[in-house]
């Protein structure tokens, strides 16, 4: 049996790796980007200088060798899925028996004027660490475009390495597709206190210059200096060499539960992957880390025999905006509907949100910033459908903050009794 | 603008000591003018750095800069060090240090020494006020530079107060108050194997002539070894010692902190720690007992050298069936083996020398065995290159490849102790922040991100992967948690 994987992200190579610990059937990984596995997560770092980037590769090169699992740095032009082969450039083909489509996201542009003018760019891939390291010596005035989770650590790059930079975001208040208008405030304040000069309510409406970036043009016709604009307006599902090849796509490929595309032999996972039916609660398409993770070890399971339900479970998430560390459990909306109620409590650069069920007062979520929480209290307060009491009796014990840290959870209490 | 200021305040003390190499100064004033100096010019530059910053995690530029990514603002600080190191150990005649009357820096340190101790410098009064300021200047950034963390701010706080209390003023004070005994250790917190020199017969000699002082210590650094320090690692873990106490582990958190990332992680790495870190350890073992053995005959003492030897015999059969039976599932083969050879192999040296009756347990003479100790360990192994390479293989190298006394709280840790550092759920990004910061070199990350608990022996504590992960995945505990 072979099985040959497209991508070596986060999704693809977890697919290798469990997938070799339960058979010994041929492993191909195909990957355009990079020979080894690294942490797409952690080429900030790489630029802001607390990391190399041989740091962000989790497994030493001799590791792939010793598990035999064949890495290959080719990028596949197109799927032969009746004649199970792939396509690579340099007219090179490759066999399969099983195909693992994880191709992961390609950043969005919305075709403005001057998107393709040199320094602009995205951050996502490798080559665009390269690139922004390259022209990093030419940014005096950088401008990010995208309030989400890359927009802000794009911008605290650029931050870190001495730029001035402009924020713009389109909504009203940070990411409020999942804040809340007071957290994203809280976060706001945060990021300014950095200096940066964050604009809400702006959008970009043209990009100007020559060969170069020179300036910038929002909606409002405000001129905006500037020799880098980074586009983190979000990321799409890398598919676009699957046109002819009869897998069915729709903004993702569509996968049933067991991760399979409409052809027997061929699944896809991680980002690039649409769920046509996803449990309650989640969506069709998550682009974060720990999803990939989960979709590689439940279709390794598959692949090895032991036919598997991509079950994930309840949301979690993380996240970090510049010193703020924020992370989520369970199901915390941004704007909550009649149904529900929340806990809001925030101390500086300190915050926690509580959302749970009106009527039966069952806990729904929680976000919290600055304070850090136990995964596996509220993996167990969830799928035991404990209510809001119980989580905040046991506060304490959800607690994950390091010795010695300043404990929040009487503040918490109280404002939770005071608001209701 | 402080930091400019920080600067030249401490070259320009540092400066001073330079010039008080070729006796060109002298007098109590310029001493205590120029040791303020560097202190203040490492304070103020701290200040200058971090002051404005907003609390968090900062290690921004890191590896651009030459001298904490092994450039070359970093081979000629690690030369430097390193000559520093070799002149101290073995060459103090050129730092002024005679008999007949200091010269040089060490006459320069003179009146200090007199307020302190009562006696003249040497090149170890020398080396211990400028170590003192060292941990304290540095370690006074260190707090700034993490003083969003409390767990650091504490420990460098004890890592200070151990070093100018414990290591530094308490024993000259001691040494003051009883001016005409012989010289032994005084510093409550250096216990043997640390202190190799502990069980020499000099040693032993000068602390059962040491009246009341010299009982205590004898007594309370056996304590440390059988209960205190055992008992403190079974709650705590090695870091109440490593990284909250010791003046090595001190020096290493709060001057050596920019060098923590160049720790090599690679597997290789970790083979090369473990064989070199328990040889020293058999090292120090093998000649602890030579050296012991040959005071109880030298001295006719009340215990007669065989019972003592039938008791080193006993300590480590008990060991070994120990990890038989009870501790196996948490040490490798290899490991194990290794435990089962060594064991052995001394006891059947002992039991030959038994029966032959030499007075050289390990055919070799114990003054031999420990002056090579002294001289590969003691000073060309925790000195020279445990400080001297900071710069080039990271802050922890002795710690981590060398310390018998690590290797001894290890076994504690892996096979004992209730810490651990546990990992939140599957919140792990893979990022790699844990590992590249990790000071001894472990592979926090391949843990992590399997959700595994991290039980190392080598893990000293000292909470930094904790504080760098950006997604709040590490947690440094003593126990399980109920949830």
């Amino acid at each position: 049996m072979k099985v040959v994987i497209i991508g070596n992200g986060i999704a693809g190579i977890t697919t290798a790796i469990e997938l070799r610990k339960r058979t010994d059937c041929e492993i191909v990984v195909v990957s355009e980007e990079t020979e080894y596995f690294f942490s797409r997560t952690a080429l900030m770092y790489v630029f802001m200088g607390q990391m190399k980037f041989e740091h962000t590769q989790p497994y030493e090169n001799s590791y792939w060798k010793k598990h035999n699992i064949i890495l290959k740095k080719a990028k596949v032009i197109s799927i032969k899925s009746g004649q199970n082969t792939l396509n690579l450039e340099n007219s090179e083909k490759l066999d399969y028996d099983f195909l693992v489509i994880a191709s992961g996201s390609k950043p969005n542009k919305f075709n403005w004027p001057g998107q393709f003018l040199n320094g602009v760019s995205g951050f996502y891939h490798k080559s665009d660490l390269k690139y922004l390291e390259s022209y990093t010596s030419k940014i005096k005035h950088a401008v990010v475009v995208g309030g989400g989770l890359i927009g802000v650590e794009l911008v605290e790059m650029l931050k870190s390495r001495g730029k001035e930079v402009t924020f713009l975001i389109r909504e009203n208040s940070f990411w409020n597709l999942i804040m809340s208008e007071k957290e994203g405030r809280m976060l706001e304040k945060h990021i300014r206190s950095h200096g940066i000069n964050l604009k809400l309510n702006t959008e970009l409406k043209e990009i100007k210059g020559s060969i170069e970036v020179e300036g910038l043009v929002t909606q409002n016709e405000e001129v905006i200096d500037c020799q880098y604009v980074g586009l983190t307006v979000g990321v799409s599902p890398n598919i676009d060499f699957l046109k002819e090849s009869g897998i069915s796509t729709k903004l993702g490929i569509l996968v049933d539960e067991y991760l399979q595309t409409n052809i027997e032999n061929i699944f896809a996972i991680g980002d690039c992957a649409e769920i046509q039916h996803p449990q309650i609660g989640r969506r069709p398409i998550e682009a974060v880390w720990y999803t990939g993770k989960m979709m590689g070890e439940a279709l390794a399971k598959s692949l090895s025999g032991v036919k598997t339900r991509y079950t994930p479970g309840f949301w979690f998430n993380s996240a970090k905006f510049f010193d703020i560390e924020f992370q989520t459990y369970g199901n915390v909306p941004a704007k909550i509907n009649e149904s529900q109620t929340e806990c809001y409590w925030e101390k500086e650069t300190k915050a926690v949100r509580i959302v749970f069920e009106k009527a039966s007062r069952q806990f729904l979520g929680i976000n919290t910033f600055g304070i850090r929480m136990r995964h596996q209290f509220f993996e167990k307060v969830l799928s035991q459908n404990q209510s809001v009491d119980f989580v905040l009796k046991n506060l304490e014990k959800a607690n994950f903050d390091p010795e010695f840290y300043k404990k929040y959870e009487k503040e918490i209490r109280n404002e939770f009794l005071k608001s209701i | 603008m402080n930091k400019k200021i920080g600067l030249s305040l401490g070259l320009g003390g540092l400066g001073v000591l330079v010039l008080s190499l070729f006796s060109l100064f002298e007098g109590a004033v310029l001493l205590y003018i120029s040791l303020a100096m560097i202190l203040a010019g490492i304070v103020v530059y701290a200040f200058g750095t971090y002051k404005d910053e907003i609390p968090g995690i900062k290690n921004n530029e890191v590896w651009f800069k030459s001298v904490s990514s092994k450039g070359t603002a970093a081979w000629i600080l690690g030369f430097v060090l390193t000559v520093f190191y070799v002149v101290i150990y073995w060459f103090p005649q050129y730092l002024g240090l005679h008999k007949e009357g200091n010269t040089g820096i060490i006459a320069f340190f003179d009146p200090l020494s007199y307020v302190l101790n009562g006696h003249a410098a040497s090149q170890w009064f020398v080396y211990g006020t400028l170590y003192t300021i060292s941990i304290l200047g540095f370690g006074v950034k260190f707090i700034l530079k993490y003083r969003h963390n409390n767990y650091q701010i504490i420990r460098t706080l004890s890592v200070m107060f151990f070093q100018l209390g414990f290591a530094f003023l308490l024993p000259e004070f001691l040494a003051k108050l009883h001016p005409d005994l012989d010289y032994f250790a005084k510093d409550l917190k250096n216990m043997w194997p640390l202190n190799y020199y502990f069980f020499e017969d000099w040693h032993l000699k000068a602390l059962m002539g040491g009246g009341n002082l010299g009982m205590f210590m004898l007594f309370f650094g056996i304590g440390m070894i059988f209960l205190i320090s055992p008992v403190l690692t079974y709650f705590f873990g090695k870091r109440w010692y490593c990284s909250w106490v010791c003046g090595c582990g001190g020096l290493a958190e709060t001057a050596g902190d920019s060098f923590r990332q160049l720790s090599d992680k690679s597997d290789k790495a970790w083979k090369i720690e473990r064989w070199l870190v328990h040889s020293v350890l058999l090292f120090v073992f093998i000649t602890t007992v030579a050296v012991i053995y040959s005071f109880l005959v030298n001295e006719n003492a009340a215990l007669p050298p065989n019972v003592f030897l039938y008791g080193v015999i006993g300590f480590l059969a008990l060991f070994s069936l120990y990890i038989n039976k009870i501790g196996y599932k948490k040490l490798a083969l290899d490991t194990r083996k290794g435990i089962y050879w060594a064991s052995g192999i001394i006891s059947m040296f002992l039991v030959i020398n038994m029966a032959i009756g030499n007075s050289n347990v390990f055919f070799i003479d114990s003054y031999s065995l420990r002056s090579w100790y002294g001289f590969f360990i003691g000073a060309a192994f925790s000195g020279v290159v445990g400080v001297g390479f900071y710069p080039i293989m990271g802050s922890r190298v002795w710690c981590r490849f060398g310390c018998p006394m690590a290797a001894i709280l290890g076994f504690q840790q892996k096979l004992l102790s209730r810490f651990r550092i546990t990992t939140n759920g599957s919140q792990c990004i893979s990022c790699g922040n844990c590992s590249t910061y990790c000071e001894m070199g472990i592979d926090v990350r391949s843990y992590a991100m399997k959700g595994e608990d991290i039980v190392r022996s080598s893990c000293v504590g000292c909470g930094v992967c904790s504080a760098v992960c950006p997604r709040g995945v590490l947690k440094l505990e003593n126990g399980r948690v109920e949830i």
